[in-house]
């Protein structure tokens, strides 16, 4: 059947079952209730400490079939899941359902687990590299559910993904339970996406390289949603954590990319005292950050706050008074871990509060603006951030299609050529957020606002930016490289593309 | 009035991404280069490159070429790959003398003529490198009417000169001062050598403003974060652009008026002032500083 986005979705997948079809970004109207956790009795003084992770794996109750979580906080340098994971292995536990916030390059070391049938099923944000390889050849039994991070949160309140043990790795622990991310030699920052797993897992396993004497503060997970602690010697490679302080890019492409964006900001007629942005992390739209910056102290204009997602430039602009605040769901760099530490108007929140579409209302919500970056675009102004142009995994949902759909001005950068391939297509690949969500698409050789959005089209008239239609700057790129031929694809699902309501907007075909 | 060249930017003609992406950064003028930024060894297979490029790429500027000098064994070869594609303009280094225009024009003429192209229709520049050329370069300037501007090329200049670069320039004065005054002598542009410190905006933007006031064009660079910068120093202040309307609007008038003396404020008005302010108003277009404007 087709979906509202225009894609062919079988109505049954096999090893997922039925499936909703995507019916526009607000189309789908959820009931029911949120889920909670097993209710638990945790006398005084009881013991929370278990001396290693084979005990601890005992002692949550793992068994075959169950799904296990993971956060994606420390991501390149993760040592947690790859520790549990082989703990798991060794008892013999299999057809575990894996459901970490995201994977990196690091977790490839789990592939043989997955071979051996100890894993049988994933859902995530994203894979890269040999992971992403591995799920797109379709080796796992189930098709791999990707999810955006509000999506991610949404699921797990509302009980589609049932998290029977989370493993949650914590830089800062104390012997009861209370959690926090910015103290010891794995500091991370923020733990949001970790803080939805810890609230709905029916177990939570704390492991920690910093076990401290109770109590610890500032909490990030309180000891009230924590079942169990252990200490080992390392969870993670700070290295790998995060970077030092990431820094404008010096591409001239980039640089062109970034000018056109922030100046789409200036003109859009939304970018007044008090207006609130997320920029991406990335090359041109961690640019954008410096280009904005410009432009707010020459009109002497301050934000309310920022998302993120939070980088260098984005915590600059926080201590210069240019924003009041920062929300923040992770920490991309060093500094960032500093000013979340530090600074007070700098907030740690969870990926529920983050992008979640069906509580209260996420702070994406509240965003005037938001940069992302794209892997291809199409004519009708879909994004596809997932499959490269052989139509392999090497991507991760993110926040993308929670905060383009919640922004109210949502801008994709990209290159209009990368290499010899065009990325402005008749139909992208794989769509992750769909087109009706996205503003504005700027490359360095022409900037195209949907049409569906005739204000903006109005008011970047003065801006002195290159300004045309889709399709000329698809043809822009077809004259210089020609059109790409499409992917061939088998009948194969591997993965499933769920939008942020739980609908499936795309899935992914095994290519041939 | 004469085409902008605020900006020329040289590009390795060696290189398929940055000659695919060269028109894209707004310079004025892109230089695709086969001289000193191409080995010996790469000399052919940049030519080709760069006529291949010129004549499938639409550049949304005016494209000129960097050829070798004639006297190498390059040059004439550069010219015989290069001509075909129809570039805007042929860029000869280290010019001396008038006979190298010449030479570099009589081979133009021929290729136009072979070609089916305008006649003139492929202008020329020269960058003088030696003393000999600064000393020859009102003759170099006006050696043809292909000529349309003369630039230094710096760093082999001050070893022709036994000096070096400094902070302040100061170097570089006889040599700019020569080429700006043979340049205005024979009708044609300006355009200073390259800045290569590219991380050092600051000295960038002096020397520019220092470029600016002996009476240069514009200027070359070398990488494209420099564009903006040169623009710039050169965009005119919005009293510079409010008198230079002020100043057409007059002429304007005058001209329909039929009135032989133009006066603004009790000043009088001529083709030069009408020339500067006409200027101005190009600089502030292509920046888009006046509403309302094309």
């Amino acid at each position: 059947m087709l979906n509202k986005a225009g894609r062919e979705i079988p109505s049954v997948i096999p090893g997922l079952g039925e499936v909703k079809l995507y019916n526009g970004a607000f189309g789908t109207i959820p009931t029911g209730r949120m889920v909670g956790p097993k209710i638990a009795l945790n006398k005084p003084r009881s013991e929370k400490l278990v001396k290693s992770i084979d005990q601890v794996i005992d002692a949550a109750g793992l068994k075959d079939g169950m799904t296990i979580s993971f956060h994606h906080h420390f991501r390149n340098g993760d040592y947690v899941l790859n520790m549990v994971m082989e703990a798991i292995a060794r008892k013999g536990i299999k057809d575990l359902t894996l459901a970490p916030s995201s994977l990196s390059n690091v977790h490839e070391a789990i592939i043989p687990y997955m071979d051996e049938g100890v894993i049988t099923a994933v859902e995530t944000s994203g894979a890269r590299g040999k992971l992403g390889k591995y799920f797109t050849e379709g080796r796992l039994k189930k098709p791999v559910i990707i999810r955006s991070h509000g999506g991610r949160a949404r699921a797990i309140e509302c009980g589609e993904l049932k998290i029977d043990v989370a493993f949650i790795g914590a830089p800062a622990c104390d012997t009861y339970g209370n959690i926090n991310g910015i103290s010891g030699k794995s500091a991370c920052g923020s733990m949001g996406y970790a803080i939805v797993d810890a609230e709905h897992a029916d177990k939570v396993v704390a492991i920690t390289d910093n076990l401290v004497p109770h109590p610890l503060f500032p909490i990030s997970i309180p000891q009230t949603n924590v079942d169990f602690i252990v200490e080992v010697d390392s969870i993670g490679d700070p290295k790998g954590i995060a970077s030092g302080a990431l820094r404008i890019s010096k591409d001239p492409r980039e640089l062109k990319i970034a000018e056109y964006a922030a100046a789409v900001i200036e003109y859009s007629g939304q970018f007044k005292e008090g207006y609130s942005a997320q920029l991406g992390s990335g090359g041109a739209s961690l640019a954008v950050a410096q280009f904005m910056k410009e432009k707010m102290i020459a009109e002497g204009i301050t934000g309310s706050f920022g998302v993120g997602g939070i980088t260098t430039p984005f915590v600059n602009m926080l201590e210069e008074g240019l924003f009041k605040m920062m929300y923040d769901v992770q920490d991309f760099d060093i500094p960032s871990i500093e000013s979340i530490r530090k600074n007070a108007n700098h907030i740690e929140m969870s990926a529920s509060y983050y992008a979640n579409p069906h509580n209260r209302g996420p702070i994406v919500n509240n965003l005037d603006f938001v940069i992302l970056s794209a892997t291809e675009v199409d004519v009708n102004f879909n994004v596809n951030v997932i499959t490269d142009s052989n139509g392999v995994m090497m991507g991760a949902s993110g926040g993308h299609c929670d905060t383009a759909a919640g922004a109210g001005v949502s801008i994709v950068v990209a290159p209009l050529l990368r290499g010899r391939l065009p990325m402005v297509l008749d139909k992208v690949q794989t769509i992750v957020t769909p087109g009706e969500t996205v503003d504005v698409i700027v490359t360095e050789r022409g900037v195209a606002v949907n049409p569906n959005r005739k204000d903006l089209i109005d008011n970047l008239k003065c801006a002195n930016l290159p300004l045309m239609n889709i399709e000329d700057l698809q043809k822009i790129a077809y004259d210089l490289a020609g059109k790409p031929e499409d992917i061939p694809v088998t009948d194969e699902i591997v993965g499933v593309v769920e939008y942020r309501d739980g609908t499936i907007i795309d899935v992914i075909r095994k290519p041939v | 009035m004469a085409r902008m060249r605020r900006s020329m930017m040289f590009v390795p003609g060696n290189n398929p991404g940055m000659l695919i992406n060269a028109g894209i950064y707004g310079a004025d003028t892109i230089i695709f280069c086969v001289e000193d930024a191409v080995s010996v060894y790469e000399k052919d297979a940049a030519r080709q490159l760069v006529a291949n490029a010129i004549r499938n790429i639409k550049y949304p500027c005016e494209v000129a070429v960097r050829i070798n000098h004639i006297s190498t064994p390059y040059g004439r070869d550069d010219l015989a790959v290069i001509l075909p594609a129809k570039p805007d303009m042929i860029r000869l280094p280290k010019a001396e003398t008038a006979a190298d225009i010449l030479d570099v024009d009589e081979i133009i003429t021929a290729a136009e003529k072979k070609c089916g192209f305008e006649a003139g229709s492929i202008k020329m520049m020269a960058a003088i490198e030696t003393c000999k050329g600064i000393m020859n370069a009102y003759e170099i300037a006006s050696a043809s009417p292909r000529m349309e501007a003369l630039a230094i090329g710096g760093e082999d200049y001050l070893a022709d000169l036994r000096t070096s670069r400094t902070t302040h320039g100061d170097e570089f004065l006889a040599a700019r001062s020569q080429i700006v005054v043979a340049a205005r002598a024979a009708g044609i542009q300006a355009i200073d050598t390259v800045y290569s410190d590219i991380n050092n905006e600051e000295g960038f933007r002096n020397e520019i403003t220092r470029i600016k006031e002996l009476g240069f064009d514009g200027k070359s660079v070398i990488n494209p974060r420099q564009i903006k910068i040169v623009h710039d120093v050169f965009a005119p202040t919005q009293k510079e652009i409010d008198h230079a309307e002020r100043v057409l609007k007059a002429y304007e008038e005058a001209l329909a008026k039929g009135s032989g003396v133009i006066s603004l404020n009790g000043k009088m008005i001529d083709g030069p002032i009408v020339a500067r302010a006409e200027r101005a108003l190009a600089y502030a277009d292509a920046l888009g500083m006046r509403k309302g404007a094309k």
